[in-house]
């Protein structure tokens, strides 16, 4: 019986029988349409699906006319401080630019939270300012909401994180709840000075990190963003697939945040003011690529679909089926993306 | 790994045209079919020339729009921003910043 190289959700190859990895597809897309309540890919989805997965090449790619774009998060941080390579942020964004063939690069602190960025807002705005001279390409700022460092001792919450073992959970949320208020402070005051820098946007990423207080603190941080700054462009990106119910109760123009997914997330997005929309699908490192690329494409698909501004779909290391390792082999990278383009219709990446 | 999306989906920023696309989403919240036809209309081509390296470098040429490589005597950085600006009938806060901070506006 022929057999098809492939991966394994961790990166590593494996071998597959045409059999198995039709198998894989089908009970990938039913697990997600159980989780989210959504429709399963369709007979032809999946065989397009087996299809991309058994392609020979190591590298595949989208028809001709269906390339899309891309934006980053923590851009300007990959080739200078992950890579050690000494050089700026600003000639980081160059060389995405002028080399590497990227739509848009976010510049952002290493830290990459806003409350980090708020004491040094005056040296972030300033490499703004200079690498907006010499960009062709739209640069954005980027952190995340990361409220967990709001918390004691770093910040001046309590930690929920302490209290919720203890059983007080009334403290926890209003922890949570007072956590919110900083850090939609904080994001707002460094919106305002990126956009007098001269910022094409605003990444709000990995929201949800710290659970649904930390996708409302985002939510509510992009509303006020986009009241002061409206030509100010905003991506809002997740940290997981659901978001997780750290508080339980806390709730976006009447929609309960805890347990939603991306079809559900991209409304609230949109209904803050978010230009675009980052889905994010967890990898399930002990799973197949058929298995994590069919499941994450069944939830892409429903994103997209209900969503009215472009969804950007996640794909660093560890999510939207991108093995969970730390150097993703070309052969699945390459899989992923044209199934997510040619069957979940993203708009970018 | 930038790479290898760049190579299996994406548009090739300057390359292309995947910069001025991706300021329509940003700034307008297109979805990217209707992000490629703004801009292909306003450049004058089909939206699946704004893929093409070699159609969209002349026309980044023509109407000097900043390249990868760019010669001497053609706009750079913030000098192709205000003609793309201009092309794509939009603000970009950058240009508004330096038209502001340099007294031209």
């Amino acid at each position: 019986m022929t057999k098809f190289f492939t991966r394994m959700g961790d990166g590593s190859g494996v071998y597959m029988s045409s059999d198995d990895i039709r198998w894989d597809i089908e009970e990938g897309t039913k697990d997600a349409a159980d989780r989210g309540k959504i429709p399963e890919l369709t007979k032809e989805e999946m065989d397009h699906l087996y299809e991309i997965i058994t392609m020979p090449g190591i590298v595949v790619g989208v028809d001709r006319g269906n390339e899309i774009v891309t934006t980053s998060d923590s851009g300007g941080c990959k080739i200078t401080y992950h890579a050690n390579i000494p050089i700026d942020r600003g000639t980081a964004v160059l060389i995405h630019e002028k080399v590497l063939g990227a739509d848009s690069l976010d510049i952002g602190h290493i830290d990459y939270s806003y409350k980090a960025v708020k004491s040094v807002l005056h040296d972030e705005a300033a490499v703004m300012e200079l690498t907006q001279l010499n960009s062709v390409m739209p640069v954005l700022y980027g952190s995340m909401p990361n409220l967990g460092i709001y918390t004691k001792p770093d910040g001046p919450v309590e930690n929920w994180s302490e209290l919720l073992p203890m059983g007080k959970i009334d403290e926890a949320r209003a922890a949570q709840e007072e956590a919110v208020e900083l850090a939609v402070k904080d994001m707002v005051y460094v919106a305002g000075g990126m956009y007098e820098a001269g910022a094409d946007g605003m990444n709000i990423d990995t929201c949800g990190a710290s659970g649904d207080a930390d996708v409302l603190a985002a939510l509510k941080a992009i509303e006020i963003i986009k009241e002061k700054y409206p030509d100010l462009g905003i991506e809002m990106g997740m940290a997981g697939e659901f978001i997780l119910g750290m508080h339980g109760q806390l709730e976006y123009d009447g929609v309960r945040l805890a347990g939603l997914y991306p079809h559900k997330q991209v409304k609230l997005a949109e209904k803050a003011g978010a230009n675009i929309f980052g889905c994010v699908v967890n990898t399930n490192s002990n799973m197949s690529l058929a298995w994590n690329l069919a499941r994450t494409v069944t939830f892409v698909k429903a994103c997209t679909e209900a969503a009215e501004i472009p969804v950007h779909v996640n794909v660093g290391m560890g999510v939207c089926a991108i093995p969970m390792s730390e150097m993703p082999s070309v052969d699945a990278v390459s899989r992923v993306d044209k199934a997510l383009v040619e069957i979940g219709k993203a708009d970018g990446l | 790994m930038e790479v290898a999306h760049e190579v299996a989906c994406g548009m090739g920023g300057i390359r292309t045209a995947g910069d001025l696309v991706l300021r329509m989403q940003l700034s307008k919240g297109m979805k990217i079919n209707e992000a490629k036809k703004y801009v292909a209309d306003k450049l004058g081509v089909q939206p699946i020339d704004l893929s093409d390296c070699a159609v969209m470098r002349e026309i980044r040429e023509d109407l000097d729009l900043g390249r990868p490589m760019p010669p001497d005597k053609v706009a750079k950085g913030m000098e192709a921003k205000i003609r793309i600006a201009k092309a794509l009938d939009i603000k970009i806060n950058s240009v508004e910043r330096f038209m502001r901070m340099s007294g031209l506006k």
